[in-house]
């Protein structure tokens, strides 16, 4: 859908790294969450034993991408783009609970500087820094389970463990579904989408709004 | 320079990542699991060497004329083996670790839900000890020719204790009624020289014909090991090992390894790379903690599961073994005359001595959580009879730290009991007709209160009959590895093998209902909110247009 009220310029907006690391990440939440559920005994798809395998390789598997992911936050200097922030937090909320249904501009352009609205910030860093660390934590225990009275963690209780490795499960597929939709917000449908795979993000140009408006 | 940093990292972490995906498919290569290789190292090259031929042993050339001859021959050489077997429970039927006022054992106050006990019914049960004479509670424990050698360690299979001769073979050809056989008087001689370590065949004379028949009391002991193939046991099978029992029942001083009663086999768990003189009666013992392969879970079990749980999907898997037996049916008649109903594998479903049976061919184990120890009421211990009585169930539980889930066949049936003083009853089964035995007299009152006396226990004369049941561990019959029972078999939602053992997780049977509910609801929710988010959006794109 092309926008007739404002020229539309190109940037590039997410790195090499930054997209594999966003796709790989997709994958190890589908793959984990498919094979988790199976183990759980919600559906039937590659075999409970087949999915145990491939469950804790996969888990295995993130938490090494994840070092990595942390290492280029922070040499790059990328980490910045998620410091959360109150301003315009609750004009967002306005927005994709108002606005959007009337077609008003969306109050958060992005750029190469922020790339992220307020929203976005808040939910991708306590993703990055609860959630995620929250199932490798409990996922971790849960498959070292027999060691536990060896490294003194023998209080512990595998049901509840395993409940909270649930409730973080559920918690990622609701983000899931949430983070998929919204990618439906941008100027076209699979705008965000595209951009995340190409890199080039088409974004509001300033200079000509500029020149609109006064 | 930016985007060499980033070419670097991807390659880096696509490495890394490929090759912890590939990493346990490499270390695959081994074929055979740790835990094969370990036991076939501790195994192979097995060659027994002896220093005597007992053929030309002169003790053994005088003519015998009975089993206690034969002893004092042995004996004579062998100085200390009956003061030896005097300590086991072999020789004594009673536990000897146990509290001697407690009785415990077949010539104490143990119960079963066989024939019950061997208390006033000794000469038909005392066919089965390996002794001679035992033909009541006076028998001389402390007599050394009066044990028997030949049944363990004979090879002829010529030797054969007449079933009702309280030990002794027969003294000239005899028919026993009870099977209508012809039993022949050894050629004592030959039997005597034959001997050598007990096979098989010399274990199983007793012990694959407990409870008084071919499989009758033990679902993974009976005839079938006698030349098995691997897909029955796969250390005993003729076809492969040709293990005998006491390759891993090993002894010292004639105590053979195993469990007695509340005893367990081993004190801790370990293998022969901790301990080399530990006795082999465990898996572990030569198969290690760790038997598998690294990759899966599978390592993770042996601490929870005994190795039996897995690798013993069935029991009686050749034979049948009986599974229940209800005595309050015994004493029915036709014409006059106590029958016999065959029923189904071929096997007896009624008869009037015994009462009701039903057998089972290749039975799912029950699974609990067991410590090694049986425990087992006594004919003094009061019972409740509003409920199944327990009359022996294993020890243990899911925190205990030692148990583990352990295969069981479950023998159920009805016995009798004392109305009045809530104990299990001891019948006096076998005997001649004047002395009140029930097989000859079919009267349950008289049978019961003869019992009791010669039990020297109470007994207030109102007996009615209660549903009981008993557990076997199931050991033997180990499964080649192909034929195991598979992960889904437990972790699975709905009448799991399982699914009856509680208090604790266990992966694809146990979810929280709440979390479950909560987590699909708030879904629902999500997936409905954004269609409606969704929804909005279309019809604003309508009404207001896109600026």
């Amino acid at each position: 859908m092309p926008d007739h009220n404002t020229e539309m310029k190109k940037v590039y907006l997410y790195t090499r790294f930054e997209r594999f690391w966003h796709w790989a990440q997709a994958i190890f939440i589908i793959l984990l969450g498919i094979t988790g559920f199976e183990i759980h005994g919600s559906i039937k798809l590659f075999g409970f034993t087949e999915s145990i395998e491939w469950h804790n390789t996969l888990g295995i598997t993130w938490l090494i991408l994840f070092v990595f992911i942390i290492f280029w936050a922070f040499t790059t200097g990328e980490w910045k783009q998620y410091i959360p922030t109150t301003q315009k937090l609750f004009s967002m909320i306005k927005y994709y609970s108002w606005g959007i249904f009337r077609g008003e501009t969306h109050p958060f352009p992005k750029s190469e500087e922020v790339k992220h609205n307020p929203l976005q910030r808040l939910t991708y860093l306590s993703i990055a820094v609860t959630l995620i660390p929250f199932q490798m934590v409990t996922g971790l225990l849960y498959y070292t389970y027999n060691s536990w009275e060896a490294w003194g963690l023998g209080f512990l209780n595998l049901t509840c463990i395993a409940y909270l490795h649930m409730i973080g499960a559920f918690s990622l597929l609701l983000f899931g579904i949430v983070h998929v939709y919204m990618t439906t917000t941008g100027h076209s449908i699979f705008a965000h989408m595209t951009a995340m795979i190409s890199g080039w993000e088409e974004i509001p140009d300033e200079e000509t709004e500029d020149a609109k408006s006064s | 320079m930016k985007r060499a940093i980033y070419s670097i990292l991807v390659i880096f972490a696509s490495a890394c990542m490929v090759l912890a995906t590939v990493a346990p498919i490499l270390a695959d290569t081994s074929e055979v699991a740790p835990g094969r290789q370990m036991a076939k190292q501790a195994t192979k090259g097995k060659k027994l060497w002896i220093t005597a031929d007992h053929f030309k042993m002169e003790a053994l050339q005088q003519e015998f004329k009975s089993g206690p001859e034969v002893t004092a021959a042995c004996l004579s050489c062998h100085t200390e083996a009956s003061l030896q077997f005097h300590k086991t429970i072999h020789w004594t039927f009673l536990d000897p670790y146990s509290d001697k006022d407690v009785k415990i054992g077949k010539a104490g106050l143990s119960l079963n839900n066989f024939c019950i006990n061997m208390q006033s019914n000794e000469p038909r049960c005392t066919s089965c000890h390996a002794g001679y004479g035992y033909k009541d509670k006076n028998f001389d424990f402390t007599s050394e020719t009066n044990v028997d050698c030949l049944v363990c360690h004979e090879q002829t299979g010529t030797y054969k204790k007449f079933p009702a001769g309280a030990g002794h073979p027969a003294k000239k050809p005899k028919v026993f009624k009870g099977n209508k056989k012809t039993y022949h008087p050894p050629d004592y001689n030959k039997v005597a020289q034959s001997v050598g370590r007990p096979t098989r065949k010399n274990c199983g004379t007793c012990h694959f014909y407990g409870g008084g028949g071919d499989g009758v009391k033990h679902g993974d002991l009976d005839s079938s090991l006698m030349k098995p193939n691997k897909q029955l046991d796969v250390h005993m099978g003729t076809d492969g090992q040709d293990f005998q029992c006491t390759r891993c029942h090993t002894t010292k001083l004639h105590d053979i390894a195993g469990r007695i009663y509340t005893n367990p086999a081993i004190d801790h768990r370990k293998s022969l790379i901790e301990d080399d003189l530990t006795p082999k009666i465990m898996c572990e013992s030569c198969h290690t903690a760790a038997p598998h392969k690294a990759e899966g879970k599978m390592n993770d079990h042996t601490d929870k599961v005994a190795c039996q749980s897995c690798h013993i999907p069935y029991f009686a898997r050749v034979n049948p073994t009986k599974m229940w037996w209800d005595w309050s049916k015994a004493g029915k008649k036709k014409n006059g005359k106590p029958y016999a109903v065959k029923g189904p594998l071929g096997k007896a479903s009624y008869h009037t001595k015994k009462g009701e049976f039903k057998w089972g061919k290749n039975v799912a184990p029950e699974y609990y959580w067991f410590n090694g120890s049986i425990n087992g009421l006594t004919a003094k211990d009061t019972i409740d009879p509003a409920e199944v009585v327990k009359v022996t169930w294993p020890a243990g539980n899911a925190d205990d730290g030692k148990s583990r889930i352990f295969p069981f066949k479950v023998h159920r049936g009805k016995q009798p009991y004392d109305k009045v003083n809530k104990t299990l009853l001891i019948p006096h089964l076998f005997g001649k007709k004047e002395t009140g035995a029930y097989w000859g007299n079919f009267d349950w009152k008289l049978a019961l209160e003869k019992g009791a006396e010669y039990a020297g226990l109470k007994y207030s004369g109102e007996f009615d009959f209660v549903e009981t049941k008993a557990v076997f561990p199931t050991t033997h019959m180990v499964a080649p590895k192909d034929n195991v029972v598979q992960c889904t078999q437990c972790h699975t939602r709905d009448n799991g093998r399982l699914a009856n053992l509680t208090g604790f997780y266990m992966p694809g049977r146990d979810v929280s209902k709440a979390i479950n509910f909560l987590g699909w609801l708030a879904v629902v929710g999500a997936l409905g909110g954004v269609s409606l988010h969704a929804l909005g959006r279309i019809i604003g794109i309508k009404k207001f247009g896109k600026k």
